[in-house]
């Protein structure tokens, strides 16, 4: 089950540059919250902080404090816990190039020491269903490398590897925008599907996304979240000339 | 409008003689390449292959004023020095590798490294030989299999920790990304994906390595010795191929000269084999599309 997380005056910075300015958001459980903004506003560097993912950067600094679960994440726990219970997809499809697509959902648990053959078939089995991929690759599971499928079965095979660890959140930083409509739809829908069971933050560049998938929109500017609604009242009855302005083109 | 026509009419031609010339250069090229090797291979084969015998591979070498004998020892001795060469050389190599590649990035110390490995890949192989005669030889009082392997292992150092490096650098950062966001630890992601991941490179910066330090005559003077007799312990002076190439390209007898023409030719052979097994081993799992 997904859990609800709480986020009070985080402040980050890479470098001198400071790209998230005290944000305070509350994400609810088994929910799709839709992070919208013109490029460079902060919303990518927000969801990385989410896992504590920004850390790979060593020159990225983060005050403030983030709670999943009612866990601090910063104070009483460690970056790889984090990671292990709060799943990310990203931009770019990045299957392991290497690896089989069996091989590829399995290797979450498989690098954390997890070996019981049987466990491993189940999981790798569930979790392509759940990202609506098995009966495409059911036949190639171990003949196949991962790079080898279609950029928007790539994507989904990066959705089942995340799914495979049971994480209780999904970071999605805008997980379509380099796939075709076809591909697209059946991410969204994915979406719509897994959000009964995980807590989803997408990051999107695309509006009429966030209006199909979200149940809640915050619109970041500038480093600051400007503001944070439902869906439907952000699209409808934005509360913030700034972001009546964005969603209707007027800039960004 | 029809000028322009007649205008690409000659433009076409031109790009036809463009690409063409550029294949017979790119194909001039590979052979030029090519063919010192091809020449060394085939005057060995004239020279050497009428000596090559059972006796060759089973037999040490005979006494002086003897015929027959073979050079049994040299070979198994050089498997033994590479064997340790390679032990000692290719982990270094390849976590100095790491090193540079993931944990080094921006370091003072990583500068240090890279122009330290870079020197000492130009250090002329004598020079290595030398070092290590003054550093293991001397203090131990003798001649040993143990210095020779030392001394190729450090020569395998530089380049097996170069190629490393610029391996692990081409694999794009996003898949150190899914790894670490799948809550693997740094050094398990640097392990089991990135160096995994570059594996194939990697290995062929080892094999470059290999080859290189496997016809190197110069530093086992000072460190191996060589051995007319069989050896396989470390703390005792052991032949290999290259010196007992040495040794009898140097004697004054015919017969002498005509089998150090065949050690010359199974040395290469061997060393073809050798990589060629490797690259056989480690490829074969390869998966469709993968890469």
């Amino acid at each position: 089950m997904g859990v609800g997380i709480e986020v009070n005056s985080l402040n980050a910075w890479y470098g001198a540059n400071h790209t998230l300015q005290d944000i305070t958001l509350h994400i609810p459980a088994n929910e799709a919250t839709a992070l919208i903004g013109p490029s460079g506003c902060g919303k990518s560097t927000f969801v990385r902080c989410l896992n504590r993912m920004h850390e790979t950067n060593p020159i990225a600094k983060v005050t403030g404090e983030v709670k999943v679960g009612g866990q601090d994440i910063y104070a009483e726990t460690s970056a790889v816990e984090v990671r292990r219970r709060i799943g990310m997809v990203f931009q770019r499809p990045n299957p392991f190039p290497t690896m089989s697509i069996y091989d590829n959902v399995a290797s979450g648990l498989r690098l954390n020491g997890f070996r019981n053959r049987r466990v491993l078939d189940d999981v790798v089995h569930k979790s392509l269903e759940s990202a609506a991929l098995w009966d495409e690759v059911k036949d190639d599971l171990k003949k196949k490398s991962g790079a080898s499928l279609s950029g928007g079965q790539q994507q989904r095979l990066c959705i089942a590897r995340a799914l495979a660890v049971d994480p209780e959140v999904l970071l999605m930083d805008e997980p379509a925008s380099a796939l075709d409509p076809v591909s697209t739809a059946k991410i969204e829908d994915l979406i719509f599907q897994l959000k009964s069971q995980y807590t989803i933050v997408i990051v999107t560049h695309n509006m009429q996304q966030a209006a199909r998938v979200a149940e809640r929109t915050g619109f970041f500017l500038n480093g600051k979240l400007v503001e944070f609604d439902s869906t439907h009242k952000i699209f409808t009855n934005p509360g913030d000339k700034r972001t009546e302005d964005y969603i209707t083109g007027r800039f960004g | 409008m029809e000028n322009r026509l007649k205008k690409s009419a000659a433009n076409r031609h031109w790009r036809w003689f463009a690409n063409h010339l550029a294949s017979v250069l790119a194909v001039g090229a590979t052979v030029v390449v090519i063919a010192p090797l091809v020449a060394i291979f085939i005057d060995l084969v004239y020279k050497g292959a009428s000596s090559l015998d059972l006796n060759f591979f089973t037999k040490i070498p005979a006494p002086v004023g003897e015929t027959g004998g073979g050079m049994a020892n040299s070979i198994v001795g050089s498997a033994v020095l590479l064997g340790l060469a390679s032990l000692l050389g290719i982990p270094v190599g390849i976590a100095a590798g790491i090193y540079l590649a993931e944990y080094g990035r921006g370091a003072k110390l990583s500068n240090v490294v890279r122009f330290t490995a870079d020197v000492l890949n130009g250090v002329p192989s004598i020079v290595m030989g030398i070092a290590i005669y003054a550093l293991l030889v001397a203090p131990m009082k003798g001649f040993s299999a143990f210095a020779g392997g030392v001394v190729l292992g450090i020569m395998m150092v530089p380049t097996v920790a170069r190629t490393t490096e610029e391996m692990l650098l081409m694999v794009p950062h996003a898949v150190r990304e899914a790894a670490l966001g799948l809550g693997v630890p740094a050094w398990r992601s640097t392990l089991s994906i990135t160096l995994r991941t570059a594996l194939p490179g990697v290995i062929t910066g080892c094999m470059l390595a290999f080859a290189r330090v496997a016809g190197e005559t110069a530093p086992l003077l000072f460190t191996a010795f060589g051995n007319q007799f069989w050896s396989m312990r470390l703390d005792q002076p052991i032949s290999a191929l290259p010196l007992q190439i040495y040794v009898y390209a140097l004697s004054p007898y015919d017969e002498w000269h005509r089998l150090a023409w065949a050690g010359s030719l199974v040395l290469i052979a061997l060393i073809v084999i050798s990589v060629a097994l490797v690259r056989y081993v480690t490829t074969r799992g390869t998966l469709k599309g993968a890469g």
